[in-house]
């Protein structure tokens, strides 16, 4: 440290390895955008690296790279607030270091398969050593179990801390939500002849990691966000945890059923599942008002105006992103024509970006001010912010931009495809040859771009920011807890 | 919780709340999840043996339902051979191993989920593109084992890959795609036109 103002950090061990994990995780973030704009570009230029870099293995990479960097950027959030949370050392944390190191080099050698091997015969040893070819849980079988011990190994970590320590309505939450969210992987590890059972217990995964655990656990990550952040009372956070796992859950659980419309499951799920999901938006309007309203009576006076800013970007990328745009086709009157367009690739883009991507970043600025000394990161930041601030907007902008260019798309797709043409492949290509659909793509494309623009500056800022800052906060701590 | 607290906006109530409202959706769950297992079970009437590629799969509207449905016709023997349930479900099994390890989900939708770079393939059995019911087997053999050479992309350029399919294994898929097609998918793919289909 240049400065004698700023002191030389002092992370505890929980904080140390969740900067491990925050590396990888945006390291993989890039990764994720890069294969994007080539999956992208694949659209407008089907030559593009055809027959060496095709289009579902960059489509496998650009998903994958965000469920594990979202993975990576949760379980680093958990350990970098695990010791001030339980007031107690991380237990066992030799292990969790252990466990880091053999997920990312497991994490590197399912990557590298992937682009060099890419597929296998039709076998079962396909399966377990190269591709599962089940999207979003593609990772082969040794993988998998590779992954759940890992995930056990964290979870060790959480549970025996906080057991040792002291708990908290937030930890009580975040480590049932942990059981549920390691526990709902293995639905995800079994092979089966039957696509309808296949696809039955695969939305048991898919579905309540992202509309259900992800939520919730984000929902504890929140909690202490406003409280580190702002101040906010610790009882009005907890209190508000469990509202929203009471209305997430119990709208999200059965709302399981809009992914059992048309799988070959019973009609019941079409009344079940359109009235429950209808709902699920409901806890995601509660989260804004939340932190909007917590975030107003501070005065909006936080000690990291980056992470707040990307706080409230969550509030908000979280209720449009996941509630708005996914209410928009979730019953089954309207979902009949847009299941299986870029309908839901628009959902997907905002709803990904909105509640998971955003919130992770906002807990990397609060991590890295710390780890930078307890650094100024309020009003008046060097070059007043500006590369915070423009990656905050080239991000949201570029998101947005990709999401409603891909909604004229669905809407195009829906359209020409599903209710003129009658759903063929005649009919599909009709639509994605249709001149409304290849103006979309360009836009997407284009907002791609800046979405590109916007991750590399936040690199940029990530590295380098309150490096040179002389001044610090006063404290990170405004929220005791009761004895 | 501070004593001028309302019971509405006590931490206590909600914590209650939230772990019985999450308990009792779990229960729901898992009742429907016994009965929708059962009902989509290879063999049950949604969901047909895998012995259902020995016969022909219409495409028919139900007045009653007011959507489209599958429905199993006469004997018509995939590749003219009558399976036994042991050999069809091995057949079928083959194809949807085979999708799975050359990741055809991450260009293709299958029930409507996967990827949206090329068709659905829930119908793809009764698509019209095929032409006529005669030449269909052949003609999709032909196309996964070299793709580039019988390339079918509707003008858009967008061709499929060489995957280095081989006849056993385009085969199974074959014989995969033509079971998923018998599905009860409650009417999706909306107002799916099938091929001509003999004795329409």
């Amino acid at each position: 440290m240049n400065n004698p103002n700023v002191s030389a950090p002092q992370l505890n061990g929980g904080q140390q390895l969740a900067l491990k994990y925050f590396t990888v995780a945006m390291a993989l973030f890039v990764a994720q955008i890069v294969f994007g704009i080539i999956a992208g570009l694949q659209f407008l230029y089907p030559e593009l690296l055809y027959n060496t870099l095709d289009f579902n293995v960059n489509r496998m990479v650009h998903i994958n790279a965000m469920i594990v960097w979202m993975l990576y950027g949760f379980i680093g959030s958990v350990y970098w607030l695990l010791e001030d949370e339980s007031g107690t050392e991380v237990v066992g944390l030799k292990i969790g270091n252990l466990a880091f190191w053999v997920l990312t080099v497991a994490v590197t050698i399912v990557v590298l398969v992937y682009l060099f091997i890419q597929y296998g015969p039709g076998t079962m040893e396909t399966i377990w050593f190269i591709n599962e070819g089940r999207e979003y849980i593609e990772a082969p079988r040794w993988a998998d179990i590779g992954i759940v011990v890992c995930v056990l190994i964290f979870f060790y970590n959480v549970a025996a801390t906080f057991m040792k320590g002291r708990w908290s309505g937030i930890s009580g939450v975040l480590v049932l939500d942990l059981v549920a969210l390691a526990g709902l992987y293995v639905f995800g590890m079994v092979y089966t002849t039957n696509i309808s059972v296949d696809q039955y217990w695969w939305w048991w995964v898919i579905h309540m990691w992202v509309e259900a655990t992800w939520e919730v656990l984000v929902g504890c990550i929140m909690a202490w966000g406003l409280m580190q952040t702002l101040g906010v009372s610790r009882r009005i956070v907890t209190t508000w945890l469990y509202i929203e796992v009471a209305m997430m859950f119990g709208s999200g659980i059965l709302g399981l059923g809009h992914h059992y419309f048309w799988i070959g499951t019973p009609e019941y799920w079409l009344s079940i599942g359109g009235f429950f999901s209808a709902l699920e938006p409901i806890p995601l309007v509660a989260m804004v008002v939340h932190s909007v309203y917590d975030a107003g009576t501070h005065g909006f006076k936080s000690n990291n105006h980056p992470a707040l800013a990307w706080l409230i970007a969550h509030a908000f990328g979280n209720f449009f992103g996941a509630g708005v745009w996914g209410f928009m086709h979730t019953l089954p009157q309207i979902n009949l024509f847009t299941h299986g367009t870029q309908w839901t690739a628009s959902h997907g883009h905002l709803a990904f970006f909105g509640a998971y991507a955003t919130i992770i970043i906002a807990v990397i600025y609060i991590a890295l001010q710390k780890s930078r000394g307890g650094v100024w990161m309020s009003e008046a930041m060097p070059g007043n912010g500006w590369k915070w601030k423009w990656s905050l907007a080239l991000l949201n902008i570029g998101v947005v931009g990709m999401t409603v260019a891909l909604l004229i798309a669905g809407y195009e797709q829906s359209h020409i495809e599903r209710a003129i043409e009658g759903s063929t492949w005649a009919g599909y290509f009709a639509a994605q040859m249709h001149k409304w659909f290849i103006q979309a793509m360009q836009w997407r494309m284009i907002f791609g771009w800046v979405t590109l623009a916007g991750v590399l500056l936040l690199m940029w800022d990530l590295l380098t920011v309150g490096k040179h800052e002389t001044r610090v906060i006063k404290s990170l701590d405004h929220r005791p807890l009761p004895a | 919780m501070s004593d001028n607290t309302v019971w509405w906006a006590a931490e206590d109530f909600w914590r209650k709340t939230a772990i019985w409202v999450t308990t009792g959706m779990l229960l729901v769950l898992m009742v429907l999840t016994f009965d929708s297992v059962k009902q989509i079970t290879a063999g049950s009437e949604r969901v047909p043996a895998y012995s259902v590629i020995n016969n022909r799969i219409y495409y028919k509207f139900d007045q009653d339902r007011g959507y489209q449905v599958p429905v199993i016709g006469d004997q018509a023997p995939l590749f003219g051979a009558m399976l036994t349930e042991e050999q069809a479900e091995a057949l079928v099994n083959k194809g949807k191993m085979t999708v799975q390890a050359r990741n055809c989900m991450n260009c293709h939708t299958l029930l409507g989920n996967g990827a949206y770079y090329a068709p659905d393939l829930t119908k793809a059995w009764l698509d019209p593109s095929w032409g006529a019911e005669v030449v269909r087997e052949q003609l999709m053999i032909q196309f996964l084992m070299d793709p580039e050479t019988n390339a079918r992309t509707f003008g858009s350029g967008r061709k499929m890959p060489d995957l280095e399919i081989t006849e056993e294994e385009a085969r199974g898929i074959v014989a995969f795609l033509k079971w998923m097609s018998s599905i009860d998918t409650n009417g999706f793919p909306h107002g799916f036109k099938p091929i001509a289909q003999e004795g329409d």
